[in-house]
């Protein structure tokens, strides 16, 4: 298939089923409230190295958030919802609870639900006080700046991680250009997120390793510099450099647009191929397909 | 379409009828509900000697006409909607556990007492223990919210555990007292003795006010969870001004003689 001037490969995604929450940050100015968006998202690329995937996934004005401040949303994905809970105890404590001027809430209505707030309390050393309003309890810890408060459960749901795409062009330059392109378009959707940095991965990877220790090690056959050195290559010849584009989402249907709008874009920017990566349909349940997405 | 039940004439001794709830009313016959049994003093009568019936609803009711004597308006309700479009008598709403009491005048002495969800509106004035606790009770209001649109009197909120109570007139004195936990906001001023004995919670207003003196003063900043709150009653509709949910509040903790666990927050008086 042709889309612009590029080859759109016949194949798909393969995604599979993650838990994911939703936070909500404010903070007084919209600055703070990015910063510990943030932090809270960092070191959050992949769950094989991170136990987590987090990134930002809009930013709010005072008129959309519970205490008519500015804010950001940030998405946190893991393998199950107990895991969930745990990342977001951990980040949530140590990035936001610190972060200047923050408050914290639950950003999703969902039958399952974790504990944050109602352990983040025990920071307060017995000072901590909370509040229930609207069938919905909040944590108030003292801390020096004056009071952090934190929401005391945030929902979970089971999302769609591992949809991506895979960008080729015949030169780096308009290989990232490309993935820009499509990262920029691709973040307009709500709901799902891509966590590698500005939503762009360079190091795609292979399950496995000679090296045992090693559960995933680089794509070599999308590394262009291995064009000679493998047995099989997936690099066309007159490509110079590959990008891929990682997303999670709360559901199926805000991955799949995000494929669409990326895809779009990477080929509007110059990309000379767009594909997907999949685990030749072995490993999750919800297949992409590119050619549904082209328009 | 409404259920309307109309008083009559105002009755001349003061009338028991914890039957006037949604619980009770909506989806019953016209026959049902005229055989209902209420307390006229110390006589039992019928709802239908007192009250002319109209219309159904299922889950909407309406009583129409001056209900000052009426006692128990309201109470233990659970679910749906009644509105008293004029004054209630005492105890209204005492005990309710769900749905909405709207009372388009005034609401006696007890109004939502005892209180553990739903909400009560009075869009006149409340009298005194509002949301209040009754002897011998451990605790009064456990959960829901009471708006009032006039003022409140006193012991507004006393023995107070969970809930909001927002009054956008003045509350009379010893409002919170001995409460647990929760929240007063009392947009128009406290009287004397607010939070006597209180042991958790929040006392709120955006009048200049003088705690107890077993309250220490702690500091002036803008408490988060009080956007929340003032938000809220923005909601439900009393004038919360964007001074007052932008603004610094001095912290008041106390009642030392207590658990000094509570709270006193009096708008930060710009003027001074």
């Amino acid at each position: 298939m042709k889309l612009h001037d590029a080859e759109i490969v016949d194949t798909f995604a393969e995604a599979f089923p993650m838990w994911g929450a939703r936070v909500v940050i404010t903070a007084e100015t919209p600055e703070w409230a990015l910063e510990a968006g943030r932090s809270m998202t960092g070191f959050a690329t992949s769950v094989i190295g991170c136990k987590c995937e987090a990134s930002i996934e809009r930013e709010l004005g005072p008129g959309e958030t519970p205490d008519g401040r500015p804010g950001v949303t940030a998405l946190l994905f893991a393998m199950d919802r107990e895991g969930v809970g745990k990342r977001l105890v951990e980040r949530v404590g140590q990035t936001v609870l610190t972060c200047p001027t923050t408050a914290c809430f639950n950003g999703i209505e969902a039958e399952k639900t974790v504990d944050v707030g109602g352990q983040l309390r025990f920071f307060g050393d017995g000072f901590q006080a909370s509040k229930v309003l609207e069938g919905r309890r909040y944590w108030r810890v003292p801390v020096m700046e004056g009071e952090f408060l934190v929401e005391e459960r945030f929902g979970v749901v089971e999302g769609v991680a591992g949809g991506n795409i895979i960008i080729f062009a015949r030169e780096h330059a308009t290989a990232l250009r490309a993935a820009q392109a499509a990262a920029s378009a691709m973040h307009q959707v709500e709901g799902a997120i891509m966590p590698f940095p500005g939503g762009i991965a360079r190091s795609g990877s292979k399950v496995g390793s000679r090296y045992g220790a090693l559960s995933a090690s680089t794509n070599d056959a999308m590394c262009p510099t291995l064009r000679g050195q493998v047995a099989h290559t997936d690099v066309p010849a007159d490509v110079e450099a590959v990008f891929e584009i990682v997303i999670d989402g709360l559901a199926l249907e805000p991955v799949r647009e995000m494929m669409r709008r990326g895809l779009i874009a990477a080929a509007q920017a110059g990309a000379s191929h767009v594909t997907a990566g999949n685990y030749g349909g072995n490993l999750g349940p919800h297949h992409i397909h590119l050619r549904e997405l082209v328009p | 379409m409404t259920l309307t039940l109309t008083l009559r004439e105002p009755p001349a001794l003061p009338l028991q009828a914890e039957v006037l709830t949604p619980d009770r009313l909506a989806g019953a016959r016209r026959t049902e509900i005229e055989a209902l049994e209420v307390w006229h003093g110390n006589e039992r009568a019928q709802l239908g000697e007192l009250f002319d019936v109209s219309g159904d609803g299922d889950d909407d009711v309406r009583v129409e006409g001056d209900l000052s004597r009426v006692k128990l308006v309201g109470a233990a309700m659970s679910t749906g909607r009644l509105t008293v479009a004029g004054p209630v008598g005492m105890h209204a709403g005492t005990g309710m556990t769900g749905g909405e009491l709207q009372v388009e005048g005034d609401a006696g002495d007890w109004a939502g007492a005892g209180m553990l969800g739903g909400r009560l509106v009075v869009r006149g004035s409340a009298g005194r223990q509002l949301g209040g606790v009754y002897a011998g009770d451990r605790a009064g209001m456990r959960g829901g919210e009471i708006v009032v649109h006039g003022d409140a009197g006193e012991q507004a909120g006393a023995g107070l555990r969970r809930g909001l109570i927002g009054v956008a007139g003045r509350v009379g004195a010893a409002a919170g007292l001995r409460m647990l936990a929760g929240t007063i906001v009392a947009l128009g001023g406290l009287g004397a003795r607010a939070g006597a004995g209180m042991r958790r919670g929040s006392i709120v207003t955006m009048a200049p006010a003088t705690p107890p003196a077993t309250f220490i003063f702690a500091c002036t900043y803008r408490p988060p969870f009080l956007a929340l709150y003032l938000r809220r009653l923005r909601a439900l509709g009393l004038a919360v001004s964007d001074e007052q949910l932008d603004g610094r509040y001095d912290r008041w903790s106390g009642d030392g003689l207590e658990l000094c666990r509570g709270e006193i927050l009096i708008l930060e008086d710009r003027r001074a």
